[in-house]
């Protein structure tokens, strides 16, 4: 049988156990990173999501260019992982509960937010409003996307304008923080959240740890940003395994019906 | 939206270029080839050249923009308080345990109107800087600020930002203490007050630490300001990973405040005295008293409602896509 290795204690995984374990180290209880498509079928029920937002596509308008074009760089983007963009969102339904979802995946252009980022979740947020279901955001990213410039800083500012909607309506909003959160996402919708939800082993921070590494001239602690040390400075609410999640999150959403 | 390509810049193209012409010139003088195709080649590589030189020079000039924001003769928050405001009061801590002094608040008369005061302090000689921590916040900072928005909303003061700061300050303690919601909430809380907001950079907007600070109903740039999503340095640290693309970063990165204007991220372009506001820091002053005063008067004639949905609206349509 196939064997894969625990990206944390490098031991060797069965494939298949790996797949069923949602791609948990069965020994070192590690959270590997999963695709947006993946996370979307382990958490909503079979057959309800609608996807919206989904003709909102990338361009280039800045014609962008480092040692690849942007375009070129969406064009993979697009190819390796099947996504159109780094979040999808939709309506779907969580043991019966009606919800508007939104996930990102850490595989396009890693997570960053750009202009559709944005304006899908000001749409997702307005569907939520419409349709008055609670609002849940699975977050992955490494910030902003460089290659849209500052408009790109300024989806921080649209994003938490929608979100800020959402909770003015009385809706709730529970935000799940995976493997990694960072920059731009974590200081916006990310940590606006009525609640928070981390999974284990999860970077949640501001400034990433070689950004740190390279002010304080030193190493920072090995559980600098993670889910567990967060949990104890107070930045998240809790701490929740991933095959446990769905469960939790229906039980939460079961309390602001 | 007419951004002109940057077309890529080969490592040592002049020596490559150049390389290619030569041989054509030895080409040339074998007898019996047609000089057409000579002539057709020798146009492409010289256009070439041209065209690499010219992104060289946009680069440099985007460069030299960076170079003006962060010139430490230019005004800082300090100056534009004590040339603008009357009756300045400075407020303290942020009621949760902590001070930070990289941000200032405080409470000030413009034109016989309060307003609330709110900016990132830099300092000017080693020993400030390091005292005021290069300007960059601490989420003591930004609660701190968040306390006096609270504040002047409560009372009707406008809020005044001036924004100066290479970004917020990444190390272990701000994270633990919730950097990131920190500014968050900053950001969320500009879109809750009913009062009338303007931003001004005045010189380096570092990403997150600057919008923290930058929700305006009206953001402006001093013409020779950045506003960036990431410094040049650690644009090119990632994208180029070498520290040759740091200038090609700071055109890229489009952070100027033409560029800005154009992309619609800033509403209007403060004019400096010729040369940079280094050169004559009173009259900078004097030009950006001007600004707020007309622009306060401006404000003062809209509804409370209209005042909080014009700003919301402006940030939420920020963005481009195709749909």
């Amino acid at each position: 049988m196939e064997k894969i290795k625990c990206e944390n204690c490098n031991r060797d995984i069965d494939s298949e156990v790996f797949l069923l374990n949602l791609k948990v180290c069965p020994f070192c209880n590690h959270h590997h990173v999963i695709g947006a498509m993946e996370r979307l079928q382990i958490t909503v029920d079979d057959n309800s999501f609608v996807e919206i937002g989904k003709n909102v596509s990338s361009i280039d308008f800045l014609n962008f260019f480092d040692v690849k074009s942007y375009s070129i760089r969406l064009k993979e983007a697009r190819l390796s992982t099947g996504l159109s963009e780094a979040i999808i969102a939709g309506e779907a339904r969580i043991e019966g509960i009606g919800l508007a979802i939104g996930i990102m995946d850490f595989g396009f252009m890693g997570g960053s937010m750009g202009s559709v980022v944005g304006e899908r979740i000001r749409i997702l947020a307005n569907h939520s409003i419409e349709k008055h279901i609670p609002l849940v955001i699975f977050c992955a990213s490494g910030g902003a996307r460089m290659q849209e410039g500052t408009v790109s800083l300024m989806q921080m500012a649209k994003t938490v304008s929608s979100i800020n909607r959402v909770k003015e309506n009385g809706i709730p909003y529970i935000s799940v923080i995976t493997n990694p959160t960072s920059g731009g996402v974590s200081a916006s919708f990310a940590t606006l959240a009525d609640i928070i939800i981390a999974e284990p082993n999860s970077l949640f921070c501001f400034a990433g740890p070689r950004v740190i590494k390279q002010t304080i001239k030193k190493n920072p602690p090995p559980d600098f940003g993670m889910a567990e040390r967060n949990l104890k400075n107070g930045q998240v609410d809790m701490i929740v395994n991933r095959n446990d999640l769905k469960g939790v999150l229906a039980n939460i959403l079961r309390l602001f019906k | 939206m007419d951004f002109k390509r940057m077309a890529e810049i080969p490592k040592n193209y002049l020596k490559e270029i150049l390389g290619a012409l030569s041989k054509l010139e030895k080409l040339k003088k074998i007898p019996f080839f047609s000089g057409i195709h000579f002539r057709d080649a020798e146009r492409d590589l010289n256009q070439k050249i041209k065209s690499y030189k010219k992104i060289e020079r946009d680069a440099g000039r985007a460069w030299k923009v960076v170079e003006l924001s962060r010139n430490e003769g230019r005004p800082q928050c300090y100056d534009y308080i004590n040339g603008i405001f009357d009756n300045f009061i400075s407020l303290s801590g942020d009621r949760l345990g902590g001070e930070d002094k990289s941000i200032i608040a405080g409470l000030g008369k413009v034109n016989g109107k309060t307003v609330a005061v709110i900016g990132h302090n830099k300092g000017r000689d080693i020993q400030e800087r390091v005292e005021y921590n290069f300007g960059m916040g601490t989420p003591e900072g930004y609660r701190k600020s968040q306390r006096v928005m609270r504040l002047a909303d409560r009372f009707g003061f406008p809020i005044i930002t001036f924004i100066d700061t290479p970004g917020a300050y990444p190390d272990v303690e701000a994270e633990d203490k919730g950097q990131a919601g920190a500014i968050a909430k900053s950001i969320s809380l500009m879109f809750e007050v009913n009062i009338p907001l303007i931003s001004i950079l005045i010189g380096e907007g570092g990403s997150g630490g600057a919008l923290a600070l930058a929700v305006g109903n009206e953001v402006a740039m001093l013409a020779n300001s950045t506003y960036s999503v990431i410094s040049s340095e650690g644009c090119a640290a990632i994208l180029w990973k070498s520290p040759t693309g740091i200038k090609l970063a700071a055109k890229s990165l489009r952070l100027t405040s033409k560029d800005l204007i154009r992309l619609k991220v800033i509403d209007r372009i403060i004019p400096e005295p010729f040369g940079g506001a280094q050169n004559a820091p009173e009259r900078m002053v004097k030009i950006v008293k001007k600004y707020i005063v007309n622009t306060l008067d401006k404000y003062s004639r809209f509804s409370k409602e209209k005042i909080k949905s014009d700003r919301a609206e402006k940030f939420e349509s920020m963005g481009f896509f195709n749909s």
